[in-house]
Formats: structure tokens, sequence, C-alpha cells
């Protein structure tokens, strides 16, 4: 089991208020994403939920249980650290086995979990070897067997991947989510990276100066972001955000353009503009146009599109897809 | 042309390296050439080759014991260094993972107290031990070596247990490890190299600490150190004795420098080279 509730969680460091009142409802099973800019708090918060740090006020429950007070080996969570943190005088079957030999498990039954997590992770000829003599990855996957083994209620993750290179990002990403499908544990995975968060979450939570600007599903999030933050944060590329008589036409303080919900047209459409850059990628076009009534404007067409810099062209905004925003910066 | 100059250079560091290490040995070397000599070669001038006699070292032993002495450096030394050991491995964690707004403060000032001259307080020391009977004692001077090193100790540790990164001890945390099976399987284990480096360099600046070691001591408690100076006597400079006195006071270091340098080098130049 694995549902985890947050209950006005107050975090300062001295004077600073990092997590100024966060409630939150994480359920059995779920995997969890805190996104958010660096800086904004989700390691924090992240931790406060593993015990690592104390809440200056609140309470957090696992289970219905109130773990507010209880040190992180009692709560059954397992944690995989951004730098990995495997300790580095063990060989790899040491890592695996030290949460079970903390736990007091006789030898047999670890010998034949960390073989068994080593199958699974595919870490069975390097068993005998220490952190140092790995790769990056296969580092990755001992943090990762270590947790495993032990069953935890939860998994914690904070930025796993961001000392991977893109390629090996995309796999671990992969079976990560795997792994997610096979244990069917809760799973809070922290990132700064959205593209993780689109791809691996049931429910995001986007953070922002230690507030919770909006919590939904991916695609919830990607039609209607509750206000301009999340609509800017969510989505690659970017969404393009406008201010001034093309938004009052809307009858906004700010109107948001996807980039992929913008027609772009050689011949005529809604806007004149000039194209900057082209990024021709053969699957997507990705076109920078300078147009004078809504300033530089991303546009993301399908496939191969014949436009290249100094071009004239004009865009259309698909009008069903048009994302409007009030003077408090929340959606209309 | 690039491999050329590679090599010049190499050739041109190692000459220099052993330039100055000759230069810094060369105290201790003359120091065993002169105690080979007779008195007269001593006194007769600079010579490097002795006439590889004996007596002085036979003289030293029939005029005094050595025995005594050398116990009695092993104990303030390793006892000294022990103690320094015990306290200083708790204030460094402590400083190290729990640091606090003050924490650098502390640590200065605890260096601080190592920029003044020993001398400078010789006269509360040396009476604090006239009143409390610690003179002449080995107790007293174990403790008060043990004070004096204390802030090097302190800092040595301080700067190992700074490189090993706290995620490590907090995902011990998390694998259910208490305070103690964090301590005794993940920070033991990984602080072993420091706080043995650590142990080995506390002895050698305990063994030839020499200035409270020669004024607060007599017969008995005096180390190697005041053996030696038992040798420069008010009657005339005996240089072959004293050189031999000398001699047999480094030698036991020395054998322990010599077998335990990787650890010492590793030890000195932790934090630059990692
Ligand atoms: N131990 C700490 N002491 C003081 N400030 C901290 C501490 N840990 C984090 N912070 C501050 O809290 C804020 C959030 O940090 P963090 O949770 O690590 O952000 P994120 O993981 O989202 O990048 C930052 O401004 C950081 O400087
Ligand atoms: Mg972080």
């Amino acid at each position: 089991m694995g549902k985890i509730q947050l209950r006005d969680v107050n975090k300062s460091f001295g004077a600073t208020n990092v997590i100024p009142k966060v409630n939150l409802d994480i359920e059995n099973g779920e995997f969890v994403v805190f996104v958010g800019p660096s800086g904004c708090g989700k390691s924090t918060l992240l931790r406060l939920i593993a015990g690592l740090e104390d809440t200056t006020s609140g309470t957090i429950s696992i289970d219905g249980r109130d773990v507010t007070g209880e040190a992180p080996a009692k709560r059954k969570l397992a944690m995989v650290f951004q730098s990995y943190a495997l300790y580095p005088h063990m060989t790899v079957a040491k890592n695996i086995a030290f949460p079970l030999k903390m736990a007091g498990e006789d030898q047999a039954a670890i010998d034949k979990k960390v073989s068994e997590a080593a199958r699974v992770l595919n870490l069975t000829n390097y068993l005998e070897r220490r952190p140092g003599q790995l790769s990056g990855g296969q580092r990755q996957r001992v943090a990762i067997g270590r947790a495993i083994v032990r069953q935890p209620s939860a998994f914690l993750f904070d930025e796993p991947l961001s000392n991977l290179d893109a390629a090996l990002r995309g796999t671990m990403r992969l079976e990560i989510s795997e792994l997610h499908h096979q244990l069917g544990t809760t799973m809070i995975y922290v990132t700064h990276d959205q593209v993780e968060a689109m791809t691996m979450a049931d429910k995001i939570v986007v953070l922002n100066a230690g507030n919770i600007e909006q919590v939904g599903s991916p695609m919830e999030l990607y039609r209607s972001p509750r206000n301009i933050f999340v609509a800017g944060f969510i989505g690659s590329p970017k969404m393009n955000l406008v201010e001034g008589p093309p938004a009052e036409k809307h009858g906004a303080k700010t109107v948001g353009f996807r980039p992929e919900h913008i027609a772009i047209s050689t011949t005529e459409g809604e806007y004149q503009g000039k194209v900057g850059v082209a990024e021709h990628l053969g699957s997507d076009t990705f076109v920078h146009v300078h147009t004078d009534a809504l300033g530089t404007m991303n546009v993301r067409a399908d496939g191969e599109i014949p436009v290249h810099h100094g071009d004239t062209v004009w865009l259309t905004p698909d009008p069903a897809k048009i994302h409007r925003f009030g003077k408090d910066g929340l959606a209309l | 042309m690039a491999r050329a100059v590679t090599t010049q250079t190499k050739v041109g560091n190692t000459v220099v390296a052993w330039i100055i290490a000759l230069l810094i040995f060369f105290p201790i070397l003359y120091t065993i050439i002169t105690s080979l000599k007779t008195e007269q070669e001593a006194i007769a001038g600079f010579s490097l080759i002795p006439s590889f006699t004996f007596e002085s070292y036979q003289a030293v032993q029939s005029q005094n014991d050595y025995f005594k002495p050398f116990m009695n450096s092993v104990i303030l030394a390793v006892g000294s260094t022990i103690l320094a050991l015990i306290v200083a491995i708790p204030a460094a964690w402590a400083m190290a993972f729990n640091p606090t707004k003050r924490t650098k403060d502390i640590l200065m000032w605890m260096l601080s107290t190592k920029m003044m001259p020993a001398v400078a307080v010789l006269v509360p020391i040396y009476l604090i031990f006239l009143n409390t009977g610690l003179m002449d004692t080995r107790f007293g001077l174990t403790i008060l070596l043990m004070l004096i090193n204390l802030p090097i100790v302190v800092w040595m540790l301080y700067t190992y247990f700074r490189e090993i990164p706290g995620e490590i001890l907090e995902a011990a945390r998390m694998d259910g490890a208490t305070l103690w099976g964090e301590i005794w399987y993940v920070l033991t284990p990984m602080a072993v190299p420091g706080i043995a480096s650590t142990l080995l360099l506390n002895i050698i600046l305990a063994w030839n600490e020499s200035f409270w070691t020669i004024q607060l001591t007599t017969t008995n408690a005096a180390p190697l150190t005041a053996f030696i100076a038992s040798f420069s006597s008010p009657q005339g400079l005996f240089w072959a004795k004293l050189s031999a006195a000398s001699t047999l006071a480094i030698a036991p270091i020395l054998i322990m420098g010599w077998f335990s340098q990787k650890q010492l080098v590793r030890g000195l130049t932790f934090g630059a080279v990692k």
C-alpha cells in the first residue's frame, strides 16, 4: 500500500519559507511527478515525505498513519537519489542487499532477492563489481535495485536521470515506467523536465516557488492549464503567450497559442510575418516567425514544409484551441 | 615534438623534486653521518664521510637509559592521539554533516589557538601542572599533547568527512539503517583512510613535540625529545653523541613513516587531489 497525504505542510529553512503550504493526496499505485523550475522546492517536498527533512508545520500521513515525526527508516519508503548515492566500498550485490541486511533478513532470503533484482535489472554479471567500475546507467540501475528489493510502500525518485546522456535518459525513462507497471507501487518522481513529466506521469503536480500551481493528468494540464505559469511550463515547444490587442480581441488579458495549434501558410492567413529560423527535423518543422501583431511566434508544423529564413508567411491560430487568461493570470 | 617537450618537463620535474627532497632530508642525513663519527671528527668541520664508529651510540646507551624515554614517547604519542581522535571524531562529524552558521567560526577559532607561540602560555600551564601535581607525569603530558594537537585533528577529520557526500548517509537512513548502522556500515568504512592518516600524522606530531615535553618533565615522564636534550649539556657540546641520541629518537618514527607513507601522502593531499 502507498497512499500518501500532505496536510498544510510548511517548510522553512531559517527565515526562508521554501514551502508555504501544501495540500496533496497521492493515491495507492499512482505515478506522480513533481515538476517545476529549478529551486522551486521539489526536492524539499520529496525529502519531507521521505523524512530526511522535518516539517515546520503540517502533517504527512502514509496509509492513514501520521508519520510526521517518524524517522525515514520507519516510513517504508525507498529513495533513488540524483547522485545515485551508492555505497562506494560495497559491491553491487552488497549495495542491493543493504536494506535487507538492515531489516535483519536471513542470508538465504537476501541472496534470493538480490539475484532476482539483478536479473530484472540486467545486473547479474556485475554483482561483484564496485560502483566505481560501472557506467552511469548501470549505477542508476543498482540504485533502483537497492530500492526495489525491500518492497517499499512507495518509491521516491529525485531527478534520477539528470546525470545521464540524452539517449540513455530515454531508455531509463521507459525502464522506470515499465517497472511501475510491473510492481504497481506508488512512485513519486521529481524532475524539472516537463517531457519526463508528460511521458511518465499518471498525475503531474506543477510546483512554482513552493506552491502547487496545478494537479492533474498530463492531458488535463496540456488541454486546460489553470494559469499562465502552467501554460508556459507544460508543453514543448512552449506555448506562445501574447498580450495587448490580439488578446483583447478574445476578451482576455493574455492569450496563449500552442505552436502545434497554429497553421502556417505561404499564401494566406490571419497574421502576417517573416520567418526567422526554420528548424527542419524531417518529422517536424519548427519555425520562428516575427510578426507585427503578435511578436515572435514559435510554430510547429507536421513533417517537412518548404519555408526558409526571410520568407513571408501567414499564421492562423486554431480558434478552438486558444487559451485565454485574465488579469490575475488564471484561465478564463 | 609535443612528446619531446613532455619528456623534458618530466625529467626537469624529477630533478627539481630530487633536489628539494635532498635539501629537506639533508639535516637528518647529516645527523646520521655525524652520529657515526668520533667526537674529534664531529667538531673538525664539514665532512660527509664518517669513520663509521659506533662509539657514540655505546656512550649514549651507557650514559642514559634509552628504553624508558622510548616507552614514554610511545605512550605519549599514541595515547594523546587516540584521546584526540575520540574527542575529534564526534566533533568533526557534527561540523561536517550538521553545520550551523557558526561552524566556520568555530573551526577558525580552534585553529587560531595554534597561531599563538607555545611560550605565551608557558607560565599558566606550568603553574597548573605544578599545583595539580601533574608535573613530570605521563598522564598530564598525554592530556596536554592531546589538547595541543586537537585543532589539527579536528581540522583534518572535518576535511575528510566533508568529502563524504551527505546523500550516501541519507541513502543509508532511507535503507532502514539506524544511527548506529549508518555509522558502522557506511560512515566508518568510508572514513577509515582519513582516520588512519590523521592518526599517523598526529602520532608524528606528538612524537616530535619538544617544547612542552622538555619543559614539563624531568625523568619520570621524559620522552625521547628530552633524551636528546640531555646530551646538549652546559659542560660542552658533544656533537657525535647528540647526533646519535637524535638518530635513536627519530628512528622509530622514521621507520613507521616509511611503512605508512602511502597513507600519509594520501592524507596530506586528500582535499587537493581527490
Ligand atoms: N538545507 C537547506 N538550507 C537552506 N535552504 C535550502 C536548503 N535546501 C534547499 N534550500 C532552498 O530551498 C529552495 C528549494 O530547493 P530545492 O527543493 O532543492 O529545489 P528543487 O529541487 O526544486 O530544485 C531553494 O531556494 C534552496 O536554496
Ligand atoms: Mg532538486
